[in-house]
């Protein structure tokens, strides 16, 4: 800061306040850092406790254990199928919804048509539908039909808004790829199609990558549609069955074997957020839509 | 960028066909969306006009055969208990809806304004950021339990004893405190990206005008946000009116002080109601659609926002989404 050796008196005013804004704002940022990561440092702490230590209430365990992680993975508990099942509905959502998004968001990234906007905003209506407005009158089809405790029938109500979410951003990003270079591919003599698969899909790959991983959260994330249409132990996803998990001594709640399955829900999720962060964050604000 | 949107013109000339192929990449969505959001949504209304037939057959199953009632559904949620019972879901589901809402904003625009002050250390507050928003709201409501627990951290903290998760105004509390905690960064980064399209030319120009940091932030950096915060709050509004999972683990099920719309329909199609739990389940839909209805038409929230179409040559010469994105990701 220059400005703050300067001689003249106003300017020497101006460099000292603005040595206080940089340490008001490291301040800030120290704060909004610690507001986000504290309580999730707790649920980390808490899981690496001893059970008979889940009520202290120090910063950092003495001793570390791996009790808690054990007893979500007992047998009885059967949470490695929770897992797996989580792990299914969302990947089969995921993928069924960029093969289904793929065309359309390209087509709106690129195509001009009549309708578009209807089109676009009927998208987008769609993803504000509340879940329960579905969930209704599927539970009552799916109890007719035998589809309780199956996959579809968390998957299917799933795409309702996996779908829209995922259509929307890979139009964000499509929009951004250079046209000229499709046209160019099409004046070389390659048709639309061959344009799309040749030209198109490799330069989408990261936008469809970064979608992927924001539907595959949202999907794996999701708890409303998953409580309802499963009341079989089996086929229970994770978040589902972590709720459901009962303690040894009955009505006592287990924090810690639940804070351990937090974790092991939760962990993966934040490096692959970490790890791609800037293409999250991109995705996220595309459009101001989540 | 209004006058570009206005002057929409078709170019007929565009691409032979281009009309039938967008017909034919955009239909499977249409498809999908129609089986599993179109239908359950009119089916949901149909529902909400029938009762089923009462008792169960020998083996527990439910004896077909709905019976068709009018708007009888809707006439009982509106009295008696059920009434009381409605209405208590409605205020608390307006009570989160608004009190969640104005504080996620209020703290979004303060943390976006802070990280935009960044020097350094940018990347970490906002890898920070995305923690709160990577992690399962069942999850998270399982964590706040936690911290909420009779001798719990929070109570620890405060040095005094709440039952957090017993019913009571304290109850509403823990669930605007975790709600909020999950997504105000989310808001945050939002309006930061908002933020990042203002050019800094225009504050040099308010600051050479006399303008103080409390009026540059109401006469500039509000106005120009307005459009990414408008739609920000939009969806925030809808995602609290259809609340759920929070609440339900953080609480639980059936408790008075934190029961919303949906956890109330919720229960009555679990029991196997669901003529009433289609009715309510209608009712939050048009309760939703008034909301977004208002925010699009009343305050303009742009939802589709650089999306919309316009003229191809138009888009490549403003080239503003471009710049908004590469900003975001700088």
């Amino acid at each position: 800061m220059t400005t703050a050796t300067a001689p003249r008196a106003p300017r020497t005013a101006r460099g000292g306040r603005r040595r206080t804004g940089q340490v008001l704002s490291y301040a800030g940022m120290a704060i909004v850092a610690l507001y986000c990561l504290l309580p999730f440092y707790w649920m980390i702490v808490s899981a690496f406790r001893r059970p008979e230590d889940q009520f202290d209430n120090a910063p950092i365990p003495s001793p570390w254990s791996t009790r808690n992680f054990s007893a979500v993975f007992k047998p009885d508990v059967g949470f490695g199928r929770s897992l797996l099942n989580s792990l299914v509905v969302a990947g089969i959502t995921t993928v069924l919804v960029l093969l289904v998004g793929t065309f359309t968001a390209y087509a709106l990234a690129r195509l001009t048509f009549r309708f578009k906007n209807l089109v676009l905003g009927v998208i987008i209506a769609t993803s504000m539908f509340p879940t329960i407005s579905l969930i209704v009158p599927l539970l009552k089809l799916f109890s007719d039909i035998s589809w309780i405790n199956t996959y579809q029938a968390m998957i299917l109500p799933t795409m309702s808004f996996a779908l829209p979410l995922a259509v929307w951003n890979l139009t964000a990003f499509f929009r951004q790829m250079p046209f000229e270079l499709e046209y160019a591919a099409m004046v070389d003599g390659c048709t639309r199609g061959q344009a799309f698969r040749k030209i198109i899909v490799p330069l989408a790959a990261p936008g469809v990558f970064t979608t992927a991983i924001l539907t595959f959260i949202a999907a794996w994330n999701e708890f409303l549609i998953a409580l309802t249409m499963v009341n079989k132990k089996s086929m229970q996803t994770a978040t589902v069955a972590i709720s459901k998990f009962t303690g040894a001594y009955g009505f006592d709640q287990p924090f810690g074997t639940q804070m351990a399955a937090g974790v092991v829900v939760t962990v993966p999720l934040v490096i692959v957020v970490l790890v791609a962060q800037r293409r999250i964050i991109a995705g996220l604000t595309a459009g101001g839509v989540k | 960028m209004t006058e570009i949107t206005k002057t929409r013109k078709h170019r007929s000339g565009d691409v032979q066909g281009s009309g039938h192929l967008a017909a034919l990449l955009v239909s499977p969505t249409f498809l999908v969306l129609a089986l599993v959001a179109g239908y359950p949504v009119i089916a949901a209304l149909r529902d909400s006009l029938y009762q089923r037939g009462q008792g169960l057959d020998s083996q527990g199953f439910v004896i077909q055969g709905d019976k068709f009632v009018g708007l009888k559904n809707y006439t009982a949620i509106f009295s008696g208990d059920s009434g009381t019972q409605f209405w208590n879901a409605f205020w608390n589901t307006t009570f989160f809806t608004v009190t969640t809402v104005a504080i996620e904003t209020v703290l979004g625009v303060i943390m976006a304004l802070v990280m935009h002050r960044a020097f350094r250390g940018r990347g970490l507050v906002r890898a920070s950021i995305l923690v709160p928003w990577a992690i399962p709201t069942a999850v998270s409501g399982l964590l706040w339990r936690w911290v909420f627990q009779s001798d719990g951290i929070a109570n620890a903290v405060i040095g005094h004893q709440v039952l957090w998760t017993t019913e009571g105004f304290h109850a509403k509390l823990a669930v605007i405190i975790a709600d909020t905690w999950k997504t105000a960064p989310f808001v945050g980064l939002l309006v930061l990206a908002g933020l990042q399209t203002i050019p800094s030319e225009v504050y040099e120009a308010a600051r050479v005008d006399g303008a103080g940091a409390w009026q540059a932030f109401w006469r500039i950096t509000l106005p120009l946000v307005k459009p990414v915060l408008l739609v920000a709050v939009l969806f925030r509004l809808l995602d609290v009116l259809r609340m759920f999972d929070l609440p339900f683990v953080l609480i639980g099920e059936r408790k008075k002080s934190v029961e919303t719309l949906t956890m109330l329909a919720y229960d009555e199609a679990t029991n196997l109601r669901y003529g009433p739990a289609a009715a309510y389940a209608t009712i939050l839909f048009i309760y939703v659609a008034i909301v977004a209805y208002a925010f699009v038409k009343l305050l303009g929230a742009d939802i589709i926002g650089d999306m919309r179409q316009r003229h191809p040559a138009a888009t490549k010469r403003v080239k503003k989404p471009a710049l908004v994105r590469q900003e975001v990701t700088a």
